[in-house]
């Protein structure tokens, strides 16, 4: 469904891949590796439709990437898009509400729950730590299980064993019910998966 | 379309409520430099009433620049503008609603403040109400145009200062006819052309300023 063919980017005038191919069905993981500066970042940037290849092209369901591509995709990057004057719920409830899921406050905190982190839900995001704020961020996961794509971008960073072991659950149940996952990370995390891949980015 | 730009705006207000700081210091800063010019250039009340509007006008025009760089800033530095970009809303949508609850929290009070402004320079009423009428439908023009040089300028360093050069001469026609819709009332004559001219403007900018933003957006997030 996800299709990428013959992609290649440029960052800063330097190459970092080219003639990149690949295609997702439902159930599929791709990891995505690579040294530091390899490309695993602008890979999932251009995936999302944020960065513009500087060849090939990613199709989403035969078409190329537009409004019904963003309703069915998830994209988590480094910055976790928490706000820190608004509370762990009210950042939730905004960040499902622009991706176009109209979400109940009793879902939202069912979410924090599976990321453990239901007691923060009042709390201004400012109080939070970095791996408490990351876990805020991966709560979407929880939030968009229908969601059929999603692109995580170093999901484990941060993290402690606990929130690994929560979050690859919840990564392996979105595979199992057929959804599909590309993710880059540096730890290897098992995720169960039906069919998992990888793809390693020369630097 | 319409709930996701009303979802919006009640957020940014809701971030304003909770650092009213960004908000008064606008505000403080227009009240600022418009009560300076009658200390620096002397008490004579026929010329203060002359320069009123223009005084108004150009402090109006400075606090909206010295607001503009916030408008993405901060949205860009969290990774809420990507959340923004890669959602299904439209990024236009977005921009409009963003440029709106900059008005709200920018324009709208500095309008509402300037007849006291025009107090101190000895306004009559007629001009005080053609004054607030301006900067009502002048301001808006601010935020529209001011949104696409805030996002031109975004991720830039010393991006404030670039703001300021970028949006300003942009800003000419607005005050302009602002200012002269003001000063046409004191020599007697009706406003209403420059206030026409005012909301012709108001009608461009809202189809240029978003556009421009939306497509400087998108290359600032490449």
């Amino acid at each position: 469904m996800l299709e990428a063919t013959a992609l290649a980017c440029e960052r800063g005038g330097i190459r970092l891949f080219s003639d990149l191919g690949f295609a997702l069905r439902a159930g599929d993981l791709l990891r995505v590796r690579g040294a530091n500066g390899s490309g695993k970042t602008t890979l999932l940037r251009t995936l999302a439709g944020l960065t513009r290849p500087a060849a090939g092209e990613v199709c989403w369901r035969g078409n190329a990437i537009g409004d019904e591509y963003r309703r069915e995709m998830l994209f988590l990057g480094h910055a976790a898009a928490v706000k820190d004057e608004l509370t762990v719920l009210e950042n939730l409830e905004f960040a499902s509400r622009i991706s176009g899921l109209e979400i109940s406050e009793a879902k939202i905190k069912n979410a924090l729950e599976c990321l453990g982190i239901a007691r923060l839900a009042d709390l201004p995001a400012r109080y939070l730590s970095q791996g408490q704020r990351k876990r805020a961020a991966l709560a979407r996961l929880a939030l968009a299980p229908a969601v059929a794509l999603w692109l995580l971008d170093e999901p484990f960073a941060a993290l402690d064993d606990e929130a690994i072991t929560r979050v690859s659950a919840l990564c392996a149940a979105h595979l199992a019910a057929g959804g599909m996952l590309v993710l880059t990370s540096h730890q290897d995390v098992p995720i169960e998966a039906p069919d998992a891949r990888a793809i390693e980015l020369q630097g | 379309m319409l709930r996701a730009s009303a979802f919006i705006i009640r957020r940014e207000l809701r971030l304003a409520l909770r650092r009213k700081g960004d908000v008064l210091n606008v505000l403080v800063f227009f009240v600022v430099v418009a009560s300076l010019f009658p200390l620096g250039v002397g008490p004579e009340p026929n010329h203060l009433r002359a320069m009123a509007a223009g005084v108004a006008w150009i402090a109006a025009l400075l606090a909206a620049v010295l607001s503009l760089p916030r408008l993405f800033a901060a949205d860009y530095a969290d990774g809420t503008l990507e959340q923004m970009l890669v959602s299904p809303q439209p990024l236009i949508v977005v921009v409009l609603a963003k440029a709106a609850a900059h008005w709200l929290l920018t324009g709208l009070p500095l309008a509402l403040a300037a007849p006291v402004i025009g107090l101190q320079y000895d306004l009559p009423t007629d001009a005080l109400g053609v004054l607030l009428a301006s900067l009502l439908i002048g301001t808006p023009v601010l935020s529209l145009l001011g949104a696409a040089g805030a996002a031109l300028t975004l991720g830039v360093r010393g991006g404030g200062a670039l703001l300021g050069l970028l949006v300003l001469p942009l800003f000419v026609p607005v005050l302009v006819f602002g200012a002269g819709a003001v000063t046409s009332t004191l020599i007697g004559i009706n406003p209403g052309a420059h206030l026409s001219l005012l909301g012709a403007f108001l009608a461009v900018s809202s189809l240029i300023g978003p556009w421009a933003a939306c497509a400087a957006l998108r290359v600032a997030l490449d």
